[in-house]
């Protein structure tokens, strides 16, 4: 099905299911420990080994000299894979950096040994006793120190590093009000509960892997080439995915090590990267240094608006588009963007949750809470004012619906907005309090997807498609999807998920996974609905309700139209240019209140509220917790969250959950989310919008507006802890 | 390759290098060496029993098998996550004779005769714990990963509050603690959620243990 044309009145507009607040399906499999993740898979595959994964010990150079004697005599040891060994290995799409290194090392715990042994003590026994020699190469892991080197990278899925409108120079300078201020954020890591995990087993030339993945297809793909093999000898499985962020777009060492230890070992292998490894061997999100200049007339209306972020990546790796929402969210006539690229020989920078808006807004919304402090205006009256309902690059081209707006306004009443004060006056007991305000904004994104539905005798229908549920809520919503168009109650569905042997889909990443995944189960389902009205000798336009199908006087049930066989039906939607021709965007507004100790700086969260505009929603109940998820991760970022990086050796020093400081339940207040009643017809039949990344963007900087409107410091450098504000805070009375 | 910064290599240089050594021009590495490897041992192992789930189970287990291993890989019991396997994320919480512990931080063989409830143990998806129920109802979950060890710290939190134990957030340590949203978040800080259910988290044991939300 060929989506091209806004969306008219279709059966999920019924909303008779999808919409409903319902319990996760598979809700009582992930609280009785019964859902199977990766490493978990004892029943798939009979006579499974242990693989552990060894690191370098460099960040950069080459491995002078490896020994696997002693570890090859050590007890149970089966097989020890290295690059030497593996055979030729071609690097993923996907990949910048090799998932097994050597003899060249290109970041700090690249893999470089894969140790198969008996059990898993054994493996890790063994693992420690594989010597290696390294011959130290010069590298640059300062990103302050290599933004002059930095340079103007390529493209990058259509983006231009570089965008101006109008006479952005000229405009600034003329501005009565001018803000110019530099942000930093840090690299960030994360941290998924579940650690990358994989068991594969080789039948002849087919390799089976159970492992933990986002985007099935994509790495499927990826491991073809990587092996040189054939894509139909290989089938991925991933059911259940314990927390991916970003983090499992791709390929790790886990899955490609597990697939050459299964070759070695001759028989099954399992491999889960140990917590400690994992900082260091797979993705972050990176550091960025960025400048913001805002210049306004004197009452508050943007007339120049330029962002420019600088970061680093591995050599053939792309910068964090940081300034990627600063040229739709707010109107002004002159405009520049730009972001540069440094060469960082830090492990492997990539996509997590909301790149580029995530830290983008971290400095913007900061940047506009200080140039409302120098109008002399409330931070939410400035961004309303300065709202655009077109591209303000293209004013030709609307948003298919914003309501930025509507959010920042029910939110500043609901949340009490109007008893914020001036910086550093309001007290409770100990506590300086301040509240903080920063607008969310984060594009829709729509991939082809597809899925297969089958009709069972019993009237039991089952979607098959290899999205994937990170915790998203993917097999209910799709679960509601199949369950309102074939009308039949939620518990005749089941959804089968994360499999390569079924149709393609869109997988789960920016925030394009809901809409995306739903709409190709509705576009199987419509060819489903036609096989019963067919088989049925019914007429074209019956109705599918309560477990049977109508038209006229008939009423059938659903499941006869199976009486003498299974019925399936496979579709994939795609997409026209409904995309160009309207900006589909997510909206959101994040208020906070925190304490911050008067004496000690210490920072607490008190409240929390976030409003949402992002099309329809298909089950609020997800949703909402996708939402508050974001906060949380958010707060982490505004107030703890930092990779911290040796500049000596090139790595990241706390690479573990006792170093890098993740929130716990202690930092987190009870959080409120209202989602603006909306359906966006231009996105999809299902006229939903994704959410699941609008909710960490900005919530940083309402964060660190609120400890600025506590305490009157203004800390541009995150994470904003306690030594930032210590000797600044307002004299103890 | 070989700069004078190799020269320099602080002590702490040294320890991040772990097991492995840095090569220089000058060194003859130890590790090339072709030093007689010594012949391979087997692993000690011991036997132990102890009570799962109201069963006696009996195994023979390398002695470095952590409780949390000896569950997952022998016992195919994996509701009890593996998240870091150092004691940091709460994701492998059991219950060890009425208390909640890490049982990656600690070895199998020194459970001996011991009674261990796992999430297995307190419920089933036929029939689910009220803790396990509330988790549904509340959402308290996204991907369920750390879910089964938030569950088993959640049942075991009720039950230390109700024994009186007090918490770094209990104001007077002579009165019993009462169980409040405070009290409920400082003691479930051990068990690391990083989809972030902590709100609806604290909504399900408050459920639970019949205080208004």
């Amino acid at each position: 099905m060929k989506f091209d044309t806004p969306a008219t009145t279709n059966p999920i507009d019924q909303m008779k299911i999808v919409g409903k607040p319902t319990n996760r399906i598979e809700g009582p499999l992930k609280t009785t420990g019964t859902a199977p993740y990766a490493y978990e898979r004892h029943d798939v595959a009979a006579n499974q080994a242990y693989g552990y994964v060894v690191g370098s010990a460099i960040a950069k150079g080459r491995i002078a000299s490896m020994n696997l004697g002693e570890a090859r005599a050590a007890p149970g040891v089966i097989a020890i894979v290295t690059a030497d060994n593996a055979g030729k290995l071609a690097k993923g799409d996907f990949n910048t950096a090799k998932l097994l290194g050597g003899p060249d090392i290109e970041h700090y715990h690249q893999a470089i040994a894969l140790v198969v042994a008996d059990s898993f003590e054994q493996a890790r026994a063994a693992a420690s006793l594989v010597r290696v020699e390294y011959a130290r190469g010069k590298g640059a892991y300062d990103l302050a120190a290599a933004i002059d080197t930095a340079i103007k990278p390529k493209a990058s899925f259509g983006t231009e590093p570089d965008s101006a409108v109008g006479n952005f120079a000229a405009a600034f300078a003329a501005a009565p009000v001018q803000l110019d201020a530099r942000y930093t954020t840090p690299d960030h890591s994360h941290a998924m509960m579940e650690p990358h995990a994989t068991i594969a087993a080789w039948k002849g030339d087919k390799l089976t892997v159970w492992t933990s993945n986002q985007m099935i297809a994509w790495s499927v793909g990826d491991m073809a080439k990587t092996l040189g093999i054939p894509k139909e000898n290989i089938r991925f499985d991933s059911p259940y995915i314990g927390g991916g962020f970003g983090g499992k777009l791709f390929n790790r060492a886990d899955v490609l090590l597990a697939a050459l230890g299964a070759k070695a070992a001759k028989r099954p292998v399992k491999v889960a990267l140990p917590r400690p490894l994992m900082i260091n061997n797979t993705t972050h999100r990176p550091a960025t240094i960025q400048r913001v200049r805002l210049g306004a007339t004197a009452d508050g209306k943007l007339t120049a608006i330029g962002h420019e972020s600088w970061s680093g990546d591995l050599p053939g790796g792309g910068p964090e588009t940081a300034v990627a929402q600063t040229r739709l969210l707010y109107a002004g006539e002159n405009r520049m963007t730009a972001m540069r690229l440094a060469v960082l020989d830090l492990p492997e920078g990539n996509a997590m949750r909301a790149p580029g808006e995530a830290p983008g807004l971290m400095a913007l919304e900061i940047a506009v809470d200080e140039l409302a402090e120098k109008l002399g205006m409330d931070p939410v009256a400035l961004r309303v004012l300065n709202d655009t309902q077109v591209d303000p690059e293209k004013p030709s081209r609307p948003f298919s619906q914003r309501q930025l707006n509507k959010c920042l306004e029910t939110g500043a009443d609901k949340f009490g907005w109007s008893k914020r004060a001036k910086p550093g006056v309001t007290r409770d007991g100990r506590w300086l309090v301040g509240m903080g305000v920063a607008a969310a904004f984060r594009n829709n994104l729509n991939g082809p997807s597809a899925a297969r539905v089958r009709l069972a005798k019993s009237g039991v229908v089952t979607v098959e498609t290899d999205m994937t549920d990170i915790g998203t809520g993917t097999y209910t919503i799709i679960a509601q999807t199949a369950a309102e168009m074939m009308g039949v109650p939620l518990d005749k569905v089941v959804v089968k998920l994360g499999d390569s042997a079924f149709p393609v889909s869109a997988g789960s990443g920016g925030q394009w996974g809901a809409n995306s995944s739903t709409a190709g189960v509705y576009a199987a389902c419509v060819k489903l609905r036609e096989a019963v009205v067919q088989k049925l000798g019914l007429a074209s336009d019956a109705v599918f309700a309560d477990g049977k199908v109508k038209a006229g006087r008939r009423s059938v049930a659903l499941g006869d139209a199976a009486a003498d066989g299974e019925l399936v039906a496979e579709d994939n939607m795609e997409y026209g240019d409904l995309a160009e021709k309207f900006q589909q965007s997510t909206f959101g507004a994040h208020f906070v209140e925190v304490g911050v100790d008067a004496m000690t700086g210490e920072i607490r969260v008190r409240r929390m509220l976030a409003v949402c505009a992002a099309g329809r929603i298909l089950n609020p109940k997800a949703a909402r917790s996708q939402v508050i998820g974001a906060m949380t991760m958010g707060a982490g970022a505004a107030l703890m969250e930092e990779l911290a990086v040796d500049k000596r050796f090139g790595f990241f020093v706390n690479h573990d959950l006792a170093g890098y400081e993740v929130p716990v339940h202690a930092d987190i207040p009870h959080q409120d989310v209202i989602f603006l009643d909306e359906a966006d017809p231009t996105t999809s039949p299902m006229k939903a919008k994704g959410v699941g990344e609008l909710g960490i963007c900005g919530v940083a900087a309402a964060v660190a507006n609120a400890v600025y409107n506590a305490t009157g410091v203004r800390v541009r450098n995150y994470p904003i802890t306690l030594d930032k504000l210590l000797g600044k805070l307002p004299d103890m009375v | 390759m070989q700069t004078p910064e190799e020269f320099e290599l602080s002590r702490r240089g040294v320890l991040v290098g772990g097991a492995a050594s840095v090569a220089t021009v000058t060194l003859v590495p130890i590790g090339t060496a072709t030093a007689a490897t010594p012949p391979a041992k087997s692993p000690p192992t011991a036997k132990v029993a102890f009570e799962v789930n109201g069963t006696v189970r009996e195994l023979e287990l390398d002695t470095r098998t952590s409780l949390l291993d000896a569950l997952r890989e022998h016992l195919h019991l994996t509701g009890t996550k593996k998240g870091c396997d150092h004691g940091q994320c709460g994701a492998c919480t059991v219950i060890v004779d009425g208390r909640r512990i890490n049982s990656c931080l600690t070895l199998a063989v020194m459970h001996e005769g011991e009674k261990i409830t796992t999430i297995e143990g307190l419920g089933t998806p036929d029939k689910m714990h009220a803790m396990q129920d509330a988790f549904v109802t509340h959402d308290g979950y996204q991907c369920g990963y750390c879910t089964p060890g938030q569950i088993c710290s959640a049942v075991a939190v009720l039950d230390e509050i109700k024994a009186g134990v007090p918490s770094h957030v209990t104001a007077d340590l002579a009165a019993a603690p009462a169980v409040t949203k405070v009290e409920l978040r400082e003691r479930m800080s051990g068990n690391i959620c990083r989809c972030g259910a902590y709100s609806n988290i604290i909504d399900a044991i408050t459920d639970v243990a019949g205080v208004k939300a």
